[in-house]
């Protein structure tokens, strides 16, 4: 009987549609492609890209600082040198990591409910990015010399170090960037052409015909288009899980106590989802409600995206569990003492703050009553958002500042340049969002179609 | 005197265009007008297909083929990068260890080989999709705006060998075209 029971609230779960019934192949078009074109622009939006651009400023005012007076700004100081700058880095960036997750390894798993999530995904991916890539750039010291860390024919007489993982950071955030960019641009290309064959007014036509660049939705096209995009998932996702290896291997290769361990990679990379999954939702739940766009983002997909959350989540804790249970098991005394440390040193209150926005408070996302409501999920989201930021910091900050010799250790905190910078990164990933739902379709218009067309194909 | 009124035609016009209001009736037609000896043809959708570039005569896709030579480019290039800046260029020497410490070069072999796959294919479907492309005739068909919305649209053209206007006229009318149009060049 009770097994019955559970089938019948499974088949349930699963019936929740992944488009609300009704819409045809014209009603969909013009309605995603109405939020850019015709429908008035809503107040919120004005508000929204005000108070995030006064973020903007922030950090450009910052920046002008760093680079007038030096990264001194910042709080870092021996022993902790990678300080606040290092740790955005590493959170900006594992947000990104959704936005490929949704948009290639779903693709590859056939999973359709990828399909009205994909693209505002892939945007989130890209502008997460572009944040992640500010801070090791800033905390260069001289940022006009970043390009240094490239191998260019230079007259120095010297080439970047290729056995140093931070020079395989550089590779594999720069061609992450551009891979995702060209992923985001191809699925954007026959979008565009629906909007400029929607658009009325010359100067939208001219802008999003030159971006179409004449696309016309033949059959042959098609044909290659689809072979490309598969391929590009293909490739993207290998480059999804090496981007956050590399990044784990900036620790991981290094000897400090709390860093020099080898479940670095797979933990950072089901961290990286876990938080981008929970950026997913926190920007998700928001917009399907202020554009009114419930029946393409349904609760089947927030359902989903917290069963990843809960998914990955679960990997995130065993990956601390274990970083205990081997601080134990290796009776290296530094290992031992860098693990009393993180709990019960001067940031110990940090590491239990952890503990309970990562691993705690997601546990509520087990429960049938609590993972379909959206606020509760809303709520869940921003606590691993703040829990992932804490768990970067607690890896970077705690295990540099008592590493081995006690003379050599030390305190840190951030500045108040510190923590503009990181509202301002928060300010400019939510400016670019704004501009991004304001200019280019939030939702792939072309693959709604397709699954429009599967739902009424499927009815009949 | 037929074959000169044909032959004006043939310069006059691109092609011959029927409009369908679904991918089933698209997909048929398409696959008549290839049975009916038609090769110069082009179907559009406003989603892919499946089944109709072949149906139309297209079979061999070369995008895997330019992705998976950019991606061995890539390999050797990433790989070639690494090995000429650290053994021949400017080689240091760091605590004795070789010159050429290959396993520490494939993180960046393998993000360059991704990176030159990926550029392949994004560039490679833009070249042999001929695009950009700023100009086409099928645009000057006033209907065809709604191609990239609800509406299917097979277009033969005057090129074709087979094509003359009436026959082509007759065959959209047979199968069911809810509008025919000329398309101007």
């Amino acid at each position: 009987m009770a097994t019955n029971q559970q089938s019948e609230r499974s088949d349930a779960a699963s019936s929740l549609p992944i488009i609300e019934p009704g819409h045809t192949l014209g009603s969909i078009t013009d309605q995603i492609s109405s939020i850019v074109l015709t429908r008035r622009t809503p107040r919120f939006w004005y508000v929204g890209v005000a108070l995030s651009f006064v973020l903007v400023l922030v950090l450009f005012f910052c920046i002008a600082a760093l680079i007038t007076v030096g990264v001194g700004l910042f709080g870092i100081m021996i022993p902790v040198a990678w300080g606040f700058a290092i740790v955005n880095f590493v959170w900006w960036i594992g947000i990104g990591h959704a936005g490929t997750l949704i948009s290639a390894i779903l693709l590859l798993l056939r999973q359709k409910w990828r399909q009205s999530i994909n693209r505002f995904a892939e945007a989130m991916t890209l502008f997460a990015v572009a944040c992640a890539g500010l801070f090791p750039i800033l905390h260069l010291g001289r940022p006009w010399f970043a390009y240094w860390l490239f191998p260019y024919p230079s007259t120095m007489a010297i080439q970047p170090q290729f056995r140093s993982p931070l020079v395989w950071d550089v590779f594999a955030v720069s061609t992450y960037f551009t891979v995702s960019l060209l992923f985001w641009f191809l699925g954007l290309i026959p979008d565009l052409a629906t909007l400029r064959d929607r658009a009325r007014g010359r100067v939208p036509r001219f802008i999003y015909g030159m971006l179409a660049m004449g696309w016309r939705g033949s059959a042959i096209h098609w044909h290659r288009y689809e072979m490309a995009y598969l391929l590009l998932a293909g490739l993207a996702t290998p480059l999804v899980v090496s981007v956050h290896t590399v990044v784990s291997f900036d620790f991981a290769v290094a000897l400090v106590p709390g860093w020099h361990s080898t479940i670095f990679p797979p933990y950072f990379v089901a961290g990286a989802i876990y938080s981008g999954f929970a950026m997913v939702l926190t920007i998700a739940i928001p917009l399907r409600k202020l554009y009114g766009l419930e029946d393409f983002i349904t609760m089947r997909h927030l359902k989903n995206m917290g069963m990843v959350m809960l998914a990955t989540g679960m990997i995130v804790a065993y990956g601390y569990l274990m970083e205990t249970f081997m601080a134990w098991y290796s009776g290296d005394i530094f290992e031992k003492y860098m693990m009393m440390n993180r709990m019960f040193g001067p940031y110990g209150w940090m590491y239990w703050l952890l503990i309970l926005f990562n691993i705690l408070i997601p546990q509520a996302l087990w429960f049938r009553g609590l993972h379909t409501n959206v606020r509760v999920l809303f709520a869940i989201a921003v606590s691993v958002n703040i829990g992932m930021w804490l768990e970067r910091y607690v890896i970077v900050v705690v295990s540099l500042h008592r590493d081995f010799m006690p003379s050599a250790w030390g305190m840190y905190s951030g500045t108040i340049v510190d923590y503009a910078v990181l509202a301002g990164s928060i300010g400019l990933f939510v400016c670019l969002l704004f501009i991004f739902i304001r200019v280019l379709p939030m939702i792939s218009i072309f693959e709604m179609r397709e699954l429009v067309h599967e739902e009424e194909t499927k009815s009949e | 005197m037929a074959d000169a009124g044909s032959s004006i035609n043939r310069i006059s016009i691109y092609g011959l265009m029927g409009e369908f209001d679904s991918p089933e009736t698209l997909l048929a037609a398409a696959q008549g007008a290839y049975a009916k000896g038609f090769r110069r043809m082009d179907a559009y959708s406003p989603f892919p297909i499946d089944g109709l570039a072949e149906a139309i005569g297209f079979h061999s896709s070369r995008v895997p083929f330019l992705v998976l030579i950019g991606g061995i480019i890539g390999c050797f290039s990433g790989f070639f990068l690494q090995y000429w800046a650290s053994v021949i260029g400017y080689p240091i020497n760091v605590g004795g260890r070789p010159l050429n410490s290959w396993p520490a070069f494939i993180p960046v072999a393998f993000e360059v080989t991704i990176l030159l796959a990926a550029l392949s294919a994004f560039f490679g479907v833009l070249v042999l999709n001929g695009l950009p492309m700023p100009y086409h005739p099928v645009f000057n068909v006033e209907r065809f705006e709604l191609a990239s919305r609800n509406r299917f649209f097979l277009c033969i053209e005057a090129i074709d060998p087979r094509f003359d206007p009436k026959g082509a006229r007759e065959f959209f009318e047979t199968v069911g075209a809810q509008g025919i149009y000329e398309v101007d060049p």
